[in-house]
């Protein structure tokens, strides 16, 4: 998958109506509509979602595993987002939830009670140590991580070398899987209930790891309905479980858990496709040097909004708080132990992050040049008000496209309309000629 | 040589704090699109903007040409402004002329034009005190 461009997203194409609303969302200008119908440009993708969250036909498909085929293996284990605890109303709890998931079909759930606080303390170490180029960028988000791939490669050496708390908790609940039911490793396996389907990129294509620690994802929005009835059931039961989530687990619902040695006046929180483009174009510009850490989320509202949710983000938010202050907020890890364990590599990333340019304009920079030029050409002879009609998002990328031979320049409307005005001029002189 | 070389013009407007660093993202995904190396990009993304930045809080208004040949990536910026009066000195690390609103917004530590001289291979200013400045930027592709 090295060289490859695997996509967590698909565009029907017998649903899609051709209606743009998608193209105007995505904020690496990676989808054209041609001939009446989306289509994306793979290696400018960074399967934030946004456009299945603008599409009104359902025609962009995440490809996240149906809930039905999810029982193949000996022992299926469930690994939900955090996000998952904020989707039902303020008297579901996380114990109730996992119970649900239990009741569901999977023979065990994993919290991030113990990940969620062992990554934060790997971070503490790790920041210890450090002494490259700052700030460090938040890697725990995959659309953020190819964003960086693909439109700032320069900085693919500051984002976290650390592993997510998603695919911590998957390994050790793997590792007691194991322990307990004897099974080999291949018979069991760790499914991600997600808010978003780029977590799929990570699971099959992970840029920090070999392998991830899990097999599939389920979104959160195929799950619900199933869950939804299965949770009242449980709630009937009345059983009063003890909570197995915790505050430290729950906090990543919508911001990284930060290590207390990291001081506020060093670190930025920021949330938002745009206002991330925004954050790392400062940096690439050499601004923000006096940050140490920057945390950075796709989503609006974190995990929370993500395009697989249900709930309204900010509902979900509110819900996140609450839960916040009233889980156990016990510590869970052994600061001892978790020296060691990070001192043998546990919570780092086993692959250095690698970069993606998309296709340069030309094989070589003379070749670039001329093409740049003739970009500049075609875009002089555009309206230049990013009309759409086109198919492509601005009148400089649809220029471009015309120069790598993907568009014709009279797809533009305006061009189109000059032609026929030149010609029907032309007609016209010809037919006085004659008279 | 002017056949194998991409040139584009940007305005920038002086105190124009919305839209400051606007031209010098322009010009970073310009080199993007035509695939030249990280570093070097970097290298110019850092110089193009603090010369922009320059130029907003001190000019009234400015034209930063790009200009892309095979062997250099070549930025000036022209701006009708006050001028630079002691060149030697404004090239000193920490010198600078920022008003507190400028260090408000995290500018005037003094390191704008040497930061400038860091991450190109050839600077050359030239000011007309009254009338305005010149920086001449270039950084060799090889």
């Amino acid at each position: 998958m090295a060289d490859g461009h695997y996509h967590s997203i698909r565009f029907d194409a017998s649903a899609c109506h051709g209606c743009m609303a998608c193209m105007r969302v995505c904020p690496t200008q990676a989808i054209r509509v041609r001939r009446g119908v989306a289509a994306m440009i793979e290696d400018r993708c960074i399967d934030c979602g946004e456009c299945i969250k603008a599409c009104p036909k359902s025609a962009v498909v995440p490809l996240t595993a149906s809930p039905d085929g999810l029982g193949r293996f000996d022992c299926t284990i469930a690994v939900p987002s955090p996000a998952l605890y904020t989707q039902f109303d303020g008297e579901v709890t996380p114990g109730v939830i996992l119970q649900a998931l239990k009741a569901s079909g999977f023979d065990a759930v994993a919290t991030l009670s113990w990940a969620g606080e062992a990554v934060t303390r790997a971070l503490e170490l790790f920041l210890a140590d450090y002494g490259g180029p700052v700030p460090l960028i938040s890697s725990f988000c995959p659309s953020v991580v190819r964003l960086v791939q693909i439109k700032y490669p320069e900085l693919v050496g500051q984002l976290l070398p650390i592993l997510s708390p998603r695919e911590v908790a998957a390994r050790e609940a793997k590792r007691a899987a194991a322990e307990q039911t004897g099974l080999p490793a291949d018979r069991i396996h760790a499914v991600y209930v997600t808010p978003c389907p780029a977590k799929m990129v990570s699971i099959v294509d992970h840029p920090g790891m070999e392998t991830s620690y899990i097999d599939a994802a389920v979104g959160i929005s195929d799950l619900f309905p199933l869950l939804a009835p299965v949770i009242r059931e449980v709630q009937a039961g009345g059983a009063d479980a003890p909570e197995p989530e915790t505050s430290a687990g729950l906090g990543w619902a919508f911001s990284v858990n930060l290590p207390s040695t990291l001081s506020e006046e060093r670190t930025l929180s920021v949330w938002g496709l745009s206002n991330v483009v925004r954050t790392l174009d400062d940096i690439d510009k050499g601004r923000l040097q006096r940050y140490t850490f920057v945390e950075c989320h796709a989503c609006a509202e974190g995990c929370v909004s993500g395009p697989l949710t249900v709930e309204n983000p900010y509902v979900a938010r509110a819900r996140a708080l609450r839960l916040q202050r009233t889980l156990p907020a016990r510590d869970v890890t052994d600061p001892g132990d978790m020296r060691s364990r990070y001192a043998r590599g546990e919570f780092g990333t086993t692959v250095p992050f690698s970069v993606r340019p998309p296709q340069p304009l030309g094989r070589d920079i003379v070749s670039a040049i001329a093409r740049m030029k003739e970009r500049d050409r075609v875009a002089g002879r555009l309206a230049g008000i990013d009309c759409g009609a086109c198919g492509a998002p601005t009148c400089l990328s649809f220029a471009e496209d015309v120069v790598r031979g993907a568009a014709d320049e009279a797809d533009c409307v305006f061009v189109r309309q000059q032609q026929l005005l030149d010609r029907i001029a032309q007609l016209s002189e010809r037919a006085e000629g004659r008279a | 040589m002017t056949e194998s070389a991409f040139v584009h013009a940007y305005e920038v407007a002086g105190a124009d704090f919305v839209n400051a660093g606007r031209a010098s993202t322009a010009i970073k995904e310009t080199l993007k699109h035509m695939g030249l190396a990280p570093a070097l990009i970097r290298r110019v993304a850092i110089a193009a903007y603090e010369a922009e930045m320059n130029a907003v809080m001190y000019a009234t208004r400015a034209t930063m040409t790009l200009r892309v040949t095979p062997a250099a990536v070549t930025i000036d910026v022209r701006d009708e402004g006050p001028g630079i009066p002691d060149l030697a000195l404004a090239m000193q690390e920490g010198y600078s002329t920022a008003t507190a609103e400028m260090r408000e917004m995290g500018f005037g530590a003094g390191m704008g034009l040497p930061n400038i001289r860091r991450n190109t291979d050839a600077l050359d200013i030239a000011s007309q005190v009254g009338r305005g400045t010149t920086v001449m930027m270039t950084v060799r592709v090889s």
